[in-house]
């Protein structure tokens, strides 16, 4: 007899569900489901009284629903009634829900609990193994508190059921989980241990799990397992295969219980006892004899369960890491598997491997494999084990094999699956690294893996080539020649760019002898890359242009002139013109041995370690690598470049100040090299001009709302409120100094300049700006702010928030009114349309929020699409009115807008749509 | 620990989810679409492990599926489980359903979602093995099926609705397909809800 007959479902729950199932859209679907719950809603709150075969019924389609992914806000009460049933039927499927839909916060805990209790103190299995499954699936705290003495009581007693008993035992294993200050140990846990011996395979196997869990946090107390476990194991082991009946799966006894037991052994080192050690010595010889055998079933499920055994007593014994013999054996096994067809097989060889590449005693052993696992990497189809083939590569790389590897890596870099390149880059920059004899092959090494996977490096690994490079005499001419050979690529990664510019910044000059590689060849090649890079690198090529004049004299006028042009001097970034401006000015005014000072060559970088690998570590948490410390003195703290507190005062800014022998020109420590118009306090550097660049968008977070931080670095934070009415305004800042050390000659120009010219540490000061908006405009009111600090002059420049919108008055109408003006505002210039991506989840109401923001009036069902918002609102100027209408369009499938502006002036059509794309 | 076990159709539609630690539910619902994107794409024939999505903690856990039919069984477990045994407990899973159903098909999960779940019960605990034993699964499931019996009276009347809901929705006669030891009866249904 089938143990489910499949007659005795329900009527009602069949028909819902074959109803869903024939929805032929979502809609449908969705509305049929709400139908659904209505229906079962007013059951629930009916006069009538429910019999329990309804009760199921409804909840079992709440349970379908929630399936399907639609919250269930209600029931929960009905299945708590459910609880206290003595019908099996309607308290089994009262605990199905809430083991399904209730989580640990629930308020209805308590009385849960209460149900629980009497269904514990029941002595009925059944009932008993219901209230303990709910437990371990719920798990709360309360519940611990309520049942923790409890359940070892039951899960200890002699007259216990066997089933009841498993139960138990995972219950407090979920418990102790959980709130393990709540699971007192006491007289039970020697008893619990014995629990390995017990007659009924079933209690061993659940018992395992929680004994496993206890030794681990508790070795001490459970010691005592050691000897059991074994016995057990060899037990097993030994038993034919029919002996364990039910519990022999495919031939294989007990294969789930070999394992657990083979894992629990993993708690501890190798037993002292001699007899017991020699016990499981010849278990695991009996698994790896087995292991030879010849296979007792052709079924995959046979060879699995064996498998899984012969994996779990190798870990063991790599875990021991003190059989020499077992060792050796394990390495050839799993030799064996790493051309087994089966891709599991090979799969788990390789993850094994790696471990058992570490041992002294199998290092070598592991080594022999090597054209295999290469193999693996270039012809596996699986990516899952081409990772596990990479890994292995990496442990088992030592300075014998390393060139080798790293040029199989990097050759399979170029056509890695780009989830595991970025892996793959790090790992190959690490053992270049660790495993360099000479510094030429390592810088080989890291300019082909930017080369071949240039996106995937990340700032870390060009840093670090940087750093050694610098600190390494005999590499930096090669380091020259090659990034020079290597930039005259017509299109080379913008990673080599700014590894090409930092270094031939620093270095050119060592090549500079040949007539190939001339300074102004140098200069050339660098130059005819910067209109192709982005902003931080074009930053750094300008620290390299004003080390060149420093270097070579005689490329001072074509640098100056390049730095004169208006697309240097005159560009939009603020960082790259304050460069620009800068560097022209120094290259001018400063005599040689000035700028010979402020661009010396960049002193060594302390030793300390290699950032790659904190990173490395990060992605795969601590433990990873750690067979693989590159260095001895390694220090904490991650950064590579930041930390060096040097340079007091390294104010290069502004003409005439006095230029330290270290300034850090080229920005390196800076990370994001934004401006070398260093102010003091070294450590500070950091922070205050990174942010230079958010100012934008510090900006553009205003234009939907009024209030806010509109600045805020180390130093300083800018505050702002303000408030608009008809075509005025006022806006309050907010400076805030956020350091201990007073701010001196502090002004603000502005529309308005009235502050006090002094900030205290700590303290806050207002400004009050009055507005008045006399006709349409585009470009933002600038604050330019100076102040001193700690002697160096700070200059901070910042678009007021101050935008068109902020002077619109909404206007209602209705839904035939905005047509007609609509169609009024018909003249193509009077339009402006943008289509965009959407850079924030498209929540309706976020969207709402924003559009109100905006200070137009939100006008529901105008669009006859309800997914669309339309607004109109009326900017009021000195000079005159422009209505505007808007409309916008999300396409949540697309994750796009569309965003349309019509308003009766063209200017101002174009600058709100601008304004509002950088929004949603 | 077993973190999670999922089985949904090769559309993707959940036929069972059961999570042994705490989510809300979208981030349920985004586990089980991560999931199955990350298995349905993977050929046949390749390894049955792979790293587990970033919403169930990535490297740190492990999916372990097999592909039966129409249907993915798919556990999450951390590092503290045989990848091996767990493809091993899938297969006991999976035959004690065929058992107690009869040649299990991807619909009996659709209407009988509590005696999956019970099932399930009697296999895993709070995210732990509580019995490996086929034979005592299913003498447990037939203990609480002859309960239900004796307790209903009224329940047994609709029986012949639902072999007709079924049966409607067949419109060619079932193939069977061989896994393994067991056949799984793949009903050519015109689309899953």
């Amino acid at each position: 007899m089938p143990a489910v007959s499949k007659g005795d479902g329900m009527r009602g729950l069949a028909v819902f569900i074959s109803d869903i199932r024939n929805c032929k859209s979502k809609e449908a679907e969705i509305k049929r489901i709400n139908k659904e719950l209505a229906n079962i809603r007013s059951k629930f709150k009916g006069d009538k009284a429910l019999d329990g075969y309804s009760k199921k019924k409804y909840v079992c389609k709440l349970l379908f629903i929630f399936l399907l992914g639609h919250d269930i806000d209600f029931g929960h009460m009905e299945a708590v009634n459910l609880l206290s049933s003595n019908k099996y039927t309607e308290k089994q499927i009262g605990y199905l829900f809430i083991s399904v839909l209730v989580n640990s916060n629930s308020e209805l805990i308590r009385l849960i609990n209460n149900a629980i209790k009497n269904d514990l103190s029941s002595r009925n299995p059944t009932f008993m193994c219901l209230a303990l499954h709910c437990i371990a699936n719920v798990g709360s705290r309360e519940m611990a508190e309520a049942f923790a003495g409890e359940i070892p009581r039951i899960l200890v007693a002699g007259d216990t059921m066997d089933s009841v008993k498993q139960s138990a035992a995972l219950c407090l294993l979920r418990l102790y989980k959980t709130s393990p200050d709540l699971v007192l140990m006491g007289e039970w846990t020697s008893r619990v241990v014995h629990l390995l011996n017990d007659q009924h395979m079933g209690v061993v196997t659940a018992a395992i799990s929680l004994i496993t869990c206890l030794s681990q946090k508790n070795p001490d107390e459970f010691k005592t397992c050691v000897s059991l476990a074994v016995s057990r194991l060899s037990r097993i082991v030994s038993s034919a295969s029919t002996d364990l009946q039910d519990y022999t799966y495919y031939f294989v006894p007990a294969p789930w219980l070999s394992c657990k037991l083979l894992r629990l052994l993993q708690c501890y080192p190798p037993p002292e006892d001699g007899a017991v050690k020699g016990r499981l010595v010849e278990c695991l010889e009996t698994i790896l004899n087995k292991a030879q055998e010849p296979p007792k079933s052709k079924k995959v499920q046979h060879s699995n369960a064996k498998n899984a055994i012969l994996f779990e007593a190798i870990s063991l014994i790599i875990h021991y890491d003190s059989e020499p013999n077992l060792l050796v054996r394990a390495c050839n096994q799993l030799g064996q598997f790493l051309q087994h067809r089966e891709t599991n097989l090979r799969y788990l060889a390789l993850e094994s491997m790696c471990t058992l590449a570490s041992s002294e005693f199998s290092h070598e052993a592991v080594k022999t494999h090597i054209e295999t696992v290469i193999n693996a990497l270039k012809t596996e189809r699986d990516v899952s084990v081409r990772q596990r083939a990479a890994d292995l590569l990496y442990a088992m790389c030592d300075r014998s094999n390393a060139k080798q590897i790293v040029a199989e890596m990097l050759s399979y870099l170029e056509t890695a699956d780009y989830s595991i390149r970025e892996e793959m880059v790090l790992k190959v920059a690490i053992l270049a690294e660790k495993y360099a004899v000479d510094y030429s092959w390592y810088v080989d090494t890291i300019l082909n893996l930017i080369r071949i996977a240039g996106d995937y490096v990340s700032e870390e690994v060009w840093y670090r080539v940087i750093q050694i490079v610098i600190n390494r005499d005999d590499v930096q001419g090669y380091a020259a020649k090659t990034v020079f050979e290597a930039l005259q690529a017509p299109a080379c990664h913008e990673n080599m760019v700014k590894v090409g510019g930092y270094i031939l910044g620093e270095f050119g000059n060592l090549i500079a002898g040949d007539p190939r590689s001339s300074p102004l060849v140098q200069f050339n090649l660098l130059h005819s890359k910067f209109h192709l890079c982005s902003v931080p690198t074009r930053a750094l090529l300008l620290s390299a242009y004003i080390k060149f004049i420093n270097l070579f004299p005689e490329t001072k006028s074509t640098i100056q002139e390049v730095l004169r042009s208006d697309s240097q001097i005159r560009n939009s970034d603020v960082e790259l013109q304050q460069r620009a401006v800068e560097y022209l000015k120094l290259s001018s005014i400063a005599s040689t041995d000035v700028l010979a000072t402020v661009l010396e060559e960049m002193p060594p970088f302390p030793e300390r370690e290699s950032s790659i690998l904190a990173k490395l570590k990060k992605k795969k948490g601590p433990g990873a690598v750690s067979v693989n410390e590159l260095e001895e003195g390694k220090r904490e703290g991650g950064e590579l470049n930041g930390g060096g507190e040097r340079g007091g005062d390294s104010s290069t800014s502004a003409v005439g100040s006095t230029p330290s022998p270290s300034a850090d020109l080229l920005g390196l420590r800076a990370g994001p090299p934004v401006t070398a118009a260093a102010p003091s306090a070294g450590s500070l550097l950091v922070d205050v001009f990174s942010e230079a660049g958010v100012n934008d968008d510090g900006f553009l977070r205003f234009v939907c709302k009024n209030n806010g931080v509109l600045f805020e670095n180390q130093l300083l934070q800018i505050g702002i409120k303000s408030e608009y009415r008809q075509n005025l305004g006022r806006m309050y800042l907010f400076y805030g100094n956020k350091t201990s050390v007073q701010f001196v000659t502090f002004t603000t120009t502005s529309t308005l300049v009235c502050l006090e010219p002094l900030i205290e540490g700590g303290a806050q000061v207002q400004q009050v700006i009055n507005i008045e908006c006399l006709t349409d405009f585009s470009d933002a009111p600038l604050l330019n702010i100076k102040f001193r600090y700690g002697g160096a002059l700070q200059n901070l420049t910042l678009k007021l928030p101050v935008t068109i919108n902020k002077f619109f008055q909404p206007t209602e109408m209705a839904s035939h009114d905005f047509f007609q003006r609509w169609k009024q505002l018909s003249l193509p210039q009077q339009e402006a349309q943008k289509i965009f991506k959407a850079n924030h989840a498209m929540d309706t109401e976020v969207l709402k929020a924003k559009l109100l923001g905006l200070g137009m009036a939100l006008l529901e069902n105008v669009d006859p699409n309800p997914e669309n918002f339309v607004c109109a609102g009326v900017i009021q100027t000195k000079a005159q009115q422009v209505g505007s209408l808007l409309r916008l369009e999300p396409n949540a499938q697309a994750q796009m807008y569309r965003l349309t502006v019509r308003s009766s002036k063209d200017t101002v059509s174009k600058r709100l749509c601008e304004l509002l794309a950088e929004q949603f | 620990m077993i973190k999670a076990i999922l089985i949904f159709n090769n559309h993707g539609k959940p036929r069972l989810s059961k999570f042994y630690e705490h989510y809300t539910e979208d981030t349920e619902q985004q586990i089980i679409r991560e999931t199955f994107h990350l298995v349905s794409k993977r050929d046949e024939n390749v390894c049955n492990f792979l790293e587990g999505g970033l919403l169930i903690g990535g490297s740190e856990n492990k999916l372990i599926y097999r592909h039966y039919a129409t249907l993915y069984f798919v556990f999450c477990v951390d590092s503290s489980e045989s990848e091996l045994g767990i493809l091993d407990l899938i297969q006991v899973f999976v035959e004690t359903l065929d058992k107690c159903f009869e040649n299990v098909c991807e619909l009996d999960l659709i209407f009988h979602m509590d005696k999956v779940h019970n099932i399930l019960a009697e296999m895993v605990m709070g995210g732990m093995v509580l019995e490996t034993n086929m034979s005592e699964i299913i003498t447990q499931a037939e203990a609480h099926n002859k309960m239900e019996k004796s307790e209903a009276g009224i329940a047994g009347a609709p029986a012949r609705a639902v072999s007709a809901v079924k049966n409607m929705n067949l419109p060619e006669m079932p193939k069977n397909i061989n896994i393994g030891d067991i056949s799984i009866k793949v009903p050519n249904l015109p689309s899953f809800k």
